[in-house]
């Protein structure tokens, strides 16, 4: 099973939602699309899901070209942010409807639908209506309506997002079980970079109705192949500098230097844009090779056991998160340290040119 | 008796003295009525009421009535759904316009229409028929149905649309199974609405009827009739014209609440 975008575009009026997008997902494992909002993410779902037409290029599902072809004939399964259910029904018949609209019997719609709410702990609840449900339990049974059929394909837009954190951990965990090894190919939108790492599978990278990266999603977040790709997949935002190689040396403003090292020796002399992962910016000295930076601190925060810091430097601003609990104080001066190792090369032109020895 | 029960309770005495006095008044023979102040009837007759349900002048008025405020109810639901549906899901050129347009046909008054819609109605054999009396009345309930429904079909998430599609839903099934159940307080609150301004309006149905299709509120506005003024019976009509819109109330009062909550009503 394949599902296929060629060359797909999407105006509407003046503007561009899509700009011509190639994409080809298979089954087996997750399908990510991140970008931020309103990247281009759900356009991009609905246009496989033919929810919306292409205004040029073509959809294939199974070396067939669907592009003209209706959602409802398509065998697709699609799972919103909004609990979306049938307010109306129980949730056996929101379960159930995709199977009644096919005709399936009655004892194999009972099979099955039982089946699926097994599958999302929804055993108790299938005489209950959707709004009589916890959120948790409203978009399972959304999930469970999308996996009760024989589907192509399932979309999944940021089915977490409106779950709170505890159960969108949960649910998220599930995921891989409950889609299972279906044969099925999957598509998940997401706007959290750390959800894509934890599915796993292969990712592509959307940015303003463009797919700036795809690979699989380790590979792509090791090794962004452009500074916008690194910055989307990047959270809290990759730090981003100017910096220019002098012989042996990258110098970053007049007075934080580093020696070159590994790839980044054969760069020619010049400008360029240097990225770290807020992650690899320490307020304490982890490495040998550490650089020492300063800055004064303008925003704490203090997430869990994660403490970050936004602090100023050469007239940017920069995030540090490290593990622990440090006492940064705001307008304070602070000492940061990092390394060049997990230092990302940009050419003037954004384009990855070399990257420090260690991965991401 | 807690003292800030009392203000309520004498406005709602105040609020209910018309109605007190029409019920008091059917139950009353019309020489008491006319007679001088009384209370209470001093003499409870039902005369009033058993002329009303016999003769047929009086209670065809009311089927008459029912009739084509049925049909009327009917008619405007069935071109304002799909109507509200497109407006609340589609953009198309000059929607706003358009939408606009609809609500200012409840701009002027009925009198302005009685003429055009009697000439035309004459015209074409349509007039003292049920349908003349409903299709008048759409003038004014189709855009008022329209907008209700909007509101509330805008209040469901073009989402449960598109899930409904990729559940296999055709248009027409989804519409009819998922999409109406869902608003269903909306049609309610429209039905309600369109039955309400069906139902009181006098001035249309009046005029487009002769015989034939001749409205409840056509015959008890003839205050004399050859057996001189009939009070008693005409109170007693009143009190019959009362209690349908005190039914459908009694069934929509929840929607209506809902109604007002989602700003619409």
């Amino acid at each position: 099973m394949a599902l296929e975008l060629r060359d797909v575009t999407k105006t509407l009026g003046a503007e561009t939602h899509i700009y011509p997008t190639s994409l080809k997902f298979e089954a087996g494992g997750f399908n990510i699309l991140l970008g931020a909002t309103n990247a281009g993410k759900s356009t991009l779902i609905k246009l496989m899901a033919g929810l919306e037409k292409p205004t040029t290029g073509e959809v294939w599902v199974e070396g067939q070209n669907v592009t003209g072809v209706l959602p409802q004939k398509r065998q697709i399964a699609l799972v919103h942010q909004f609990f979306v259910n049938y307010p109306h029904m129980t949730v056996f018949e929101n379960i159930a409807s995709p199977l009644r609209v096919q005709r399936m019997s009655r004892s194999d719609i009972e099979t099955r639908v039982r089946a699926a709410a097994d599958v999302l702990q929804l055993g108790p609840m299938l005489d209950r209506r959707p709004q009589e449900l916890s959120g948790g339990q409203q978009q399972r049974c959304a999930l469970a309506r999308a996996i009760v059929k024989e589907s192509k394909a399932i979309f999944l837009d940021e089915p977490l997002a409106n779950l709170d954190y505890k159960l969108r951990e949960e649910l998220r965990e599930q995921l891989p079980d409950i889609l299972g090894e279906r044969g099925t190919v999957v598509v998940y939108a997401t706007s959290e970079p750390t959800e894509a790492l934890l599915l796993g599978g292969k990712t592509a990278l959307v940015h303003e109705g463009r797919v700036t990266q795809v690979g699989r999603t380790t590979e792509i977040y090791h090794m962004p192949t452009d500074l916008t790709s690194a910055r989307v997949f990047s959270d809290p935002p990759i730090n981003f500098a100017p910096v220019t190689k002098k012989g042996d040396e990258i110098w970053m403003g007049e007075s934080i230097t580093w020696p070159v090292a590994g790839d980044v020796a054969a760069l020619p002399d010049g400008p360029f844009t240097v990225a770290i992962r807020p992650h690899h910016i320490t307020p304490f000295k982890s490495d040998q090779a550490s650089v020492e930076i300063h800055g004064p601190v303008k925003i704490t925060e203090l997430s869990g056991s994660e403490s970050v810091a936004h602090f100023e430097i050469n007239g940017e601003i920069w995030v540090s998160m490290s593990r622990g609990v440090f006492p940064f104080r705001v307008g304070e001066m602070c000492k940061f340290h990092m390394t060049p190792d997990d230092c990302f090369y940009f050419r003037p032109d954004g384009q990855l040119v070399a990257k420090g020895r260690r991965n991401g | 008796m807690r003292p800030r029960s009392v203000v309520p309770i004498i406005y709602i005495l105040f609020l209910l003295l018309p109605i007190y006095w029409l019920v008091a008044m059917s139950f009353k023979t019309t020489n008491e009525i006319l007679g001088g102040f009384s209370l209470f009837p001093q003499e409870w007759t039902l005369d009033n009421y058993r002329e009303i349900f016999t003769d047929p002048t009086w209670y065809w008025g009311y089927i008459n009535s029912i009739l084509y405020v049925t049909i009327n109810t009917v008619i405007s639901l069935a071109a304002a759904l799909p109507a509200a549906y497109a407006f609340s899901r589609y953009r198309f050129l000059g929607d706003k316009h358009l939408f606009f347009w609809l609500l200012t046909n409840r701009m002027a008054p009925a009198a302005v229409f009685a003429l055009p819609f009697f000439q035309l109605y004459s015209a074409v054999g349509l007039f003292d028929t049920h349908l003349a009396v409903a299709l008048a009345h759409c003038l004014f309930n189709i855009p008022l149905a329209v907008w209700i429904l909007e509101g509330f079909m805008s209040g469901v998430p073009k989402e449960l649309d598109e899930t409904a599609y990729v559940d296999g839903y055709s248009f027409p099934r989804f519409f009819a199974t998922i999409f109406i159940p869902t608003i269903k307080a909306g049609v309610g609150v429209a039905a309600f609405f369109c039955f309400m301004f069906s139902w009181v309006e006098l001035l249309l149905a009046k005029t487009l009827t002769a015989v034939e299709a001749k409205p409840i509120a056509a015959t008890m506005t003839r205050t004399a009739s050859s057996a001189g003024y009939e009070l008693g019976l005409l109170a007693a009509a009143g009190v019959l014209t009362i209690i349908p819109g005190a039914i459908v109330i009694y069934f929509v009062r929840n929607y209506i609440a809902k109604g007002f909550a989602l700003g619409r009503v």
